[in-house]
């Protein structure tokens, strides 16, 4: 096995000398994005702690650029690695200038005094998650969401190879939720610097990691690349989704579709039914939809919530075969919900599909 | 929240420079308090010393032989004590309180001072009954030892109590504990002990001479010196553990340092001067709060001037206010310093 920058070889983790997790085989390239996924207490943070040092390894062992990291003093680890926590700092009458200049720990001299170029440092970290503005801030009287930017600041401010984060998206709103994980990728391939995460959020997960490591129980389930790992059945397994569903190619995540018997058929196409499948599940009514190209976009999320799906293979005419399931389905059902679509020739069947329902008297207006 | 907040605008270049025109001020005015106090102190007492009389007995060693002998022999050493012993009990405190990451924390509050004080009790009873003398030395590593033990059994219950409030509670149970074995033996001592004893276990500066001071000056002096040293990761352990062994801190080293430096601090005191009170927990308040800061660097000079200051301007209190009564120091220290702490824990509900 070629060594990468980052390899676990036999890696067992856990606390008071029991593993949790064993055999974590992995082997990370310099200026990757490394997120892992799981659900809660399957030993993320577990896995944070042990690869930074500060729980001792069960067994196997962690090299960082091929040296053993039990033989890299806690000094040099801190010029190379720079963590952000879950663990709550409360520090005392401290401004946010001075917790992202703590980043600059490693680097000032034995008393700890800042030099001018520390100063300005310190500033351009804060600058870089757009913080400026809490800098005389106390660091106590700012919330969740800044706090998490002010900590990044600080490990940004450390000047690491290895960037190590846990839950670094927890407390941030949705645009500094984008904002941190932008961050992180420019800082990873334009400055090399290596991120290894944990997320809660599957989709974001996806979006910006170029490796996944799944954790779940005892074991690391899969690890690979985000395209490969996020299907339905893993991601439903690894989570052991019982409610609800993932979509794969949105990474999105939908409630579980509404249950009982189908008395509601909606015909749409063009994405036009997106919003009436939304309602419907909100109001707790199952339904059916028909007749959707496969490549619709009302099919991708019919798929989620609809209890039944009349579908037609893409770009060719809607056969006389799916056609009459569609009527079948239809005459069963005692409403039917209309969207607009385009008429075009390929369509006119579900445009007789329309018809009829309106002639049945069940279509709603 | 508090006072300290300083506007967002300015670079971190400029609020550097405001802060160290806050710290030399406090700093100032904190030399001048210890100036005054001092000069307060030797002027003051049963005996009317005038200040120029002073100056020539301390300077030119000249004057009045009685009053030259209240001043050297009795007066100087005794503010002296109050000054070293104040500061070192002060620097306790605030090691306990990092060390804890509790505010409340300090040598008197965690059964610490107790602890020495038994120690200590039997080791004098032990070397009066056998018509010894007890040295300083002796004293102190009695002390020490006895700091130890109450701060082992803190640890051990701090493993399995997270709660900062009932660590609190452990260490006040061990105090009494601690206390109670004290009075025990003081009961059962020999008549002609008692006096000494008693007197010492109450807490006092009295009867201090320059032997005393030379001794604590060189310990204190030294463990002073090591704390200054230890000021870069004691600021990086006040981000929580974690962080600081991420800052490059090795945390086991460094935290049996800080057992070891705090003990010998308040081990020192309760050899010399007996269990003072609230003074470990008021002192690094107030300074931090002046400062407007909790950087160590700063802070631990900043505690050690505060606590002398504090304490000599208590042992005068304690010397004049009933003269030609002498009160305990403990008492003075606590009619200042409790209302302190519960002004200290009152703001921090309200931050919440």
């Amino acid at each position: 096995m070629a060594e990468k920058y980052i390899q676990m070889n036999e890696l067992s983790v856990g606390y008071h000398g029991k593993a949790l997790i064993h055999d974590i085989c992995i082997g990370i390239e310099k200026g990757e994005i490394v997120t892992l996924i799981g659900p809660n207490g399957s030993g993320k943070s577990t896995i944070l702690k042990s690869i930074t040092r500060q729980l001792k390894l069960i067994g196997g062992t962690v090299e960082y650029d091929r040296k053993n990291l039990q033989e890299i003093s806690f000094r040099e680890l801190s010029t190379r690695m720079a963590v952000m926590l879950t663990e709550r700092m409360k520090p005392e009458l401290m401004t946010c200038h001075d917790i992202v200049a703590t980043g600059r720990y490693p680097y000032t001299g034995r008393l700890g005094i800042l030099s001018m170029e520390d100063e300005q440092k310190v500033e351009h970290a804060m600058r870089i998650v757009h913080a400026q503005e809490l800098g005389g801030r106390d660091f106590n009287a700012i919330s969740d969401g800044q706090k998490q930017r002010v900590l990044l600041a600080r490990a940004i401010c450390q000047e690491p190879d290895i960037l190590i984060l846990d839950e670094p998206t927890s407390f941030l709103d949705i645009r500094h939720k984008l904002e941190l994980l932008s961050i992180l990728r420019s800082m990873a391939k334009e400055n090399g610097i290596t991120v290894i995460m944990s997320l809660h959020e599957i989709d974001l997960a996806q979006k910006i990691s170029d490796k996944v490591i799944c954790v779940k129980g005892d074991v690391i389930s899969h690890y690979g690349e985000p395209d490969a790992l996020f299907k339905e059945e893993i991601i439903r397994e690894l989570y052991d989704i019982q409610k609800g569903s993932f979509d794969p190619l949105f990474g999105s995540i939908e409630l579980p579709r509404p249950q009982g018997e189908v008395k509601t058929f909606v015909i749409s196409a063009c994405g036009n039914g997106i919003p009436i499948y939304r309602r419907l599940q909100k109001e707790n009514i199952p339904f059916a939809a028909g007749i959707l190209y496969e490549n619709d976009l009302d099919y991708q999320l019919a798929k989620q919530l609809a209890s039944d799906i009349i579908a037609e293979k893409p770009f060719r005419e809607i056969s006389e075969e799916t056609y009459r399931r569609a009527l079948e389905r239809m005459k069963r059902c005692d409403r039917v919900i209309a969207a607009e679509f385009p008429r075009e020739e390929s369509n006119k069947l579900l445009q007789q599909l329309l018809e009829e329902a309106e002639n049945m008297g069940i279509l709603e207006k | 929240m508090g006072k300290t907040t300083i506007s967002g605008e300015g670079t971190f270049h400029m609020e550097n420079f405001r802060r160290r025109s806050r710290y030399t001020l406090v700093f100032l005015i904190l030399i001048g308090a210890f100036l005054f106090i001092t000069v307060l102190n030797i002027n003051t007492g049963n005996v009317h010393i005038s200040i120029s009389e002073i100056l020539n007995i301390i300077f030119r060693r000249a004057g009045d032989p009685k009053n030259y002998n209240i001043v050297w022999k009795i007066r100087l050493p005794r503010i002296l004590m109050a000054a070293i012993l104040g500061g070192a009990l002060s620097l306790a405190g605030f090691l306990l309180q990092t060390f804890f990451e509790n505010p409340i924390a300090g040598p008197f509050v965690l059964g610490i001072s107790s602890g020495a004080k038994m120690v200590v009790a039997l080791t004098m009873i032990y070397y009066m009954g056998n018509a010894q003398n007890v040295t300083s030395y002796t004293l102190i590593a009695a002390a020490f030892a006895g700091s130890m033990i109450s701060i082992g059994f803190i640890l051990l219950i701090s493993r399995r109590v997270h709660h900062m409030a009932s660590l609190l509670v452990a260490g006040i149970m061990i105090g009494y504990i601690c206390s109670a074995v004290t009075e025990f033996v003081i009961t059962f001592a020999q008549d002609s002990d008692i006096v000494n004893l008693h007197g010492w276990s109450q807490g006092s500066f009295s009867g201090m001479d320059w032997s005393n001071v030379y001794i604590s000056a060189v310990v204190i002096g030294v463990t002073l010196l090591l704390t200054f040293g230890l000021s870069k990761p004691i600021g990086a352990y006040q981000l929580g553990e974690a962080y600081a062994q991420s800052m490059g801190v090795n945390i086991r080293v460094f935290r049996v340092m800080l057992i070891l430096l705090s003990s010998i601090l308040s081990a020192c005191v309760t050899a010399f001067a007996g269990p003072i009170s609230f003074v470990g927990i008021a002192v690094p308040f107030l300074i931090k709060q002046s400062l407007g800061t909790s950087r160590p660097l700063i802070v631990i000079p900043g505690t050690f001037l505060g606590g002398a200051v504090f304490c000599m301007m208590c042992d005068l209190i304690a010397r004049m206010a009933f003269a030609p009564l002498e009160l305990n120091i403990s008492t003075v220290t606590s009619i200042f310093g409790a209302p302190v702490v519960i002004f200290m824990m009152l703001r921090k509900r309200r931050g919440r």
